[in-house]
């Protein structure tokens, strides 16, 4: 409405023009048209979202199978320490002392008894923070994410269907919310939250309350785009036509073809999630320390302690929040490129053209094609095999899987 | 946009003027959300001060500040007062908000235009030189590298920075806009614009320059060098999509070189939604500078916002939050006018 359409940004289904399309793959028709021809043109039957992963993966190549790879061991290597936690870490986050009751030296170096060492102040073990930490960010993400999708995608869903004012109020206030700084928006739903009384309530469920109010604009915003265009198709109009309720048509009809780039905005903003929350932490605003061990918070605290060359009350945290959000990014943006059909990864071809003169020409056909244009742009100059002087090579579209 | 027929100028000022106009609710609407959020918890008189000063001075204080009306009474009297620029004064300090939004605000100009200058410099050519060599090594090594710009929360690379250049190293100042000297001698200058660089320069003296320039590097290229890497990646899937378009690969059939396509027919077009997007990364870069002066104590909105927030003083967060919803609704509409003005199809 007021955003003139922009190509897929840092928020990969963005458009409503990749909407569709995303598991396209073997299932999809063999016309390729191009997707922003066809906004969910023909009603693609849902996949559970582990099959779509596993078609991405068998989909990519080389580079895009290295990052997917490599972010879904970091992540899952993360969740693993999240889940774990109480088992592997060698005592609880806020613990000042040893199973003996002997208290930890504070700003004790990393070492055989302290990995990771010891805080200022009370003198924690930092290792323990780190792995708790793992515990609290999965957990908020989680729950972030899941909130905003079960609150942006039923209003989205219906704000596109519905039309009307209703559309249009929701698109304002959305719009508005999503030009705010997400930062600033978790602080003030924060401070609504729990802001009153400091120390209750200021834990897991309060934070991912916070996070959550920032990405429900953007899966309304998709899913309404979406819906807007899919209602428009036959298959909508004869539901219609054939008396299906409008809870029907939405639910039955269109919630399948128009959620179909919700996991890759899903990916994008859970490793988003993971800076605001340690956003919020850094600025003390986060999740009370008593409640839960949380990464920006334990930065926080460290800052002080670089002037005395104190470097590890910082570092392991602050790795920890990049390995993870690193993790997590790697596997939104490889499932981007793959998934996302405007983008979709060809090999190069090679098209040598037939000798007709003297000098034989040979035309390279970069990346930028679909193996299917490819195809009939080569056409025309392919010579019938009987002539057998011109070599054709058409190498199959990497991205859909097809020759 | 040499030749202008009637109808389309015409319908560029009907969306110029739709847009225009469509401020007005945005505004209102994050105007009114944080007055309502901000109320959710209580009177902020109580807030602030409850348990430190004795109730009868709060009570006081709650009349005169007018926090004892029903609440619509001083919504619509906050509102009032915003129409007048007036946004009230800090409880915890007495301060006029307005001098504060005057005074911070230059400073968070400051860090971003030089953060943003970073970010344009960086990112954009990088992001044309990934796209060029799409999965090869530069590429794969860029969208690494700007995975990993984005991965890195702005106070953490901020700290490593601080502790490598301006601990270990000691090549540059780590805090602050400028030695006290520096602020002290410029605070003279007359007009005085709180732009550091700005009043330095006016002021006259080298040293001063030199002095505000070393403490801006560290918090800019922080700052700039993580928005890099969101306008890296923008560039390089725009134009990944440009290059696939159908003229794009006419000019290919016509034998121009693979260079040529790039940097004559398709860059330009692929910086189009670019500039869109860069909209929403303003507000953003005002997100990250909130913590990037965190970081650094550089003295703008975002380190006077932290220190409110922790006093609990919320009429001088709800005043400072205000500010920045208007920035970003007014530059988000800057841009969508730069848009329309670049690009003829936007205007429907």
């Amino acid at each position: 409405m007021s955003t003139p359409p922009t190509s897929a940004g840092p928020y990969p289904g963005e458009s409503e023009r990749h909407g569709p399309d995303l598991f396209h793959g073997s299932e999809a028709p063999t016309t390729e048209l191009p997707s922003a021809a066809l906004p969910g043109g023909l009603p693609v039957r849902s996949r559970r979202r582990g099959a779509g992963l596993l078609t991405a993966l068998r989909q990519t190549g080389g580079v895009q199978r290295g990052m997917l790879i490599s972010g879904a061991v970091i992540t899952g290597f993360f969740v693993l320490l999240a889940v774990l936690a109480p088992w592997i870490s060698p005592y609880g986050f806020n613990d000042v002392a040893g199973a003996d009751g002997i208290r930890f030296r504070k700003l004790a170096k990393p070492g055989a008894a302290h990995w990771f060492g010891t805080t200022n102040g009370q003198g924690a073990d930092v290792l323990s923070q780190v792995i708790y930490g793992s515990r609290t960010a999965i957990e908020v993400v989680v729950l972030a994410v899941v909130m905003s999708l079960l609150i942006g995608v039923p209003f989205g869903l219906y704000s596109g269907y519905r039309g009307g004012w209703v559309d249009r109020v929701l698109v304002l206030i959305t719009d508005a919310l999503f030009a705010f700084p997400s930062l600033l928006l978790a602080i003030v739903v924060s401070i609504a939250l729990v802001g009153g009384t400091s120390g209750e309530g200021g834990g897991i469920l309060a934070a991912s309350i916070s996070i959550t109010v920032i990405y429900i604009p953007q899966y309304f915003r998709v899913v309404r785009n979406a819906t807007i265009s899919a209602k428009q198709e036959p298959y909508v109009e004869a539901a219609r036509a054939v008396g299906a309720s409008p809870w029907a048509i939405m639910s039955r009809y269109l919630f399948g073809n128009v959620i179909q780039s919700v996991p890759i905005i899903a990916t994008v903003n859970a490793a988003d999630a993971i800076l605001t929350l340690a956003g919020l932490g850094f600025l003390g605003f986060g999740i009370e320390p008593s409640a839960a061990a949380e990464w920006g918070y334990q930065l926080n605290k460290a800052r002080s302690d670089f002037s005395s060359h104190i470097w590890w009350t910082a570092v392991f945290p602050g790795l920890a929040i990049v390995l993870l959000v690193l993790g997590i990014s790697l596997i939104g943006e490889s499932l981007n490129d793959v998934l996302n059909p405007l983008l979709r990864a060809r090999r190069l071809s090679q098209v040598v053209m037939p000798r007709i003169g003297p000098d034989s020409k040979t035309v390279r056909v970069s990346g930028g094609v679909s193996g299917q244009a490819l195809a009939a742009t080569a056409a025309p100059i392919t010579p019938t095999t009987e002539a057998g002087v011109g070599v054709v090579t058409v190498s199959q579209d990497a991205g859909t899987g097809r020759p | 946009m040499a030749v202008t027929t009637r109808a389309s100028s015409g319908s560029l000022r009907r969306y110029l003027l739709t847009r225009l106009a469509l401020m007005i609710p945005m505004i209102l609407i994050l105007v009114t959300l944080v007055f309502f959020f901000m109320r959710v918890i209580g009177n902020p008189i109580d807030a602030a001060l409850g348990g430190r000063l004795p109730p009868d001075q709060i009570a006081i204080r709650k009349h005169a500040a007018g926090f004892d009306r029903p609440i619509l009474v001083q919504y619509f009297d906050y509102l009032g007062k915003l129409l007048h620029f007036d946004l009230g004064t800090t409880i915890t300090d007495n301060q006029k908000i307005s001098s504060i939004i005057v005074v911070n605000g230059a400073a968070t100009l400051e860090l971003t235009f030089w953060a943003f200058l970073i970010a344009i410099g960086v990112g954009i050519p990088l992001g044309r030189v990934a796209a060029r060599h799409r999965d090869r090594m530069p590429d794969i090594l860029l969208r690494v590298s700007g995975v990993l710009f984005y991965a890195a929360p702005v106070f953490f690379v901020g700290l490593l920075a601080k502790l490598l250049f301006g601990i270990v190293l000691n090549w540059l100042p780590v805090s602050g806009r400028s030695d006290p000297a520096t602020q002290l001698a410029i605070a003279n200058v007359s007009p005085r614009t709180h732009i550091f660089l700005i009043d330095s320069i006016l002021y006259g003296e080298p040293k001063y320059v030199w002095d505000v320039l070393r403490h801006t590097v560290l918090p800019a290229l922080t700052l700039g060098l993580l928005t890099a890497g969101i306008f890296l990646r923008l560039v390089r899937t725009n134009l990944l999509q440009t290059m696939r378009s159908d003229y794009v690969e006419a000019a290919r059939a016509r034998g121009v070189p693979e260079r040529r396509v790039v940097r004559k027919h398709a860059f330009r077009n692929a910086l189009v939604p670019v500039v869109t997007v860069m909209g929403l990364q303003g507000a953003l870069l005002l997100g990250g500078a909130i913590l990037t002066e965190r970081t650094f104590e550089w003295q703008g909105l975002g380190y006077a916002l932290g220190n409110y927030l922790l006093q609990r003083d919320f009429v001088a967060v709800q005043g400072i939050v205000t500010v920045i919803a208007v920035i970003v609704v007014v530059v988000s509409f800057l841009i969508d006018v730069a848009t329309a003005l670049i690009d003829p199809r936007v205007r429907y």
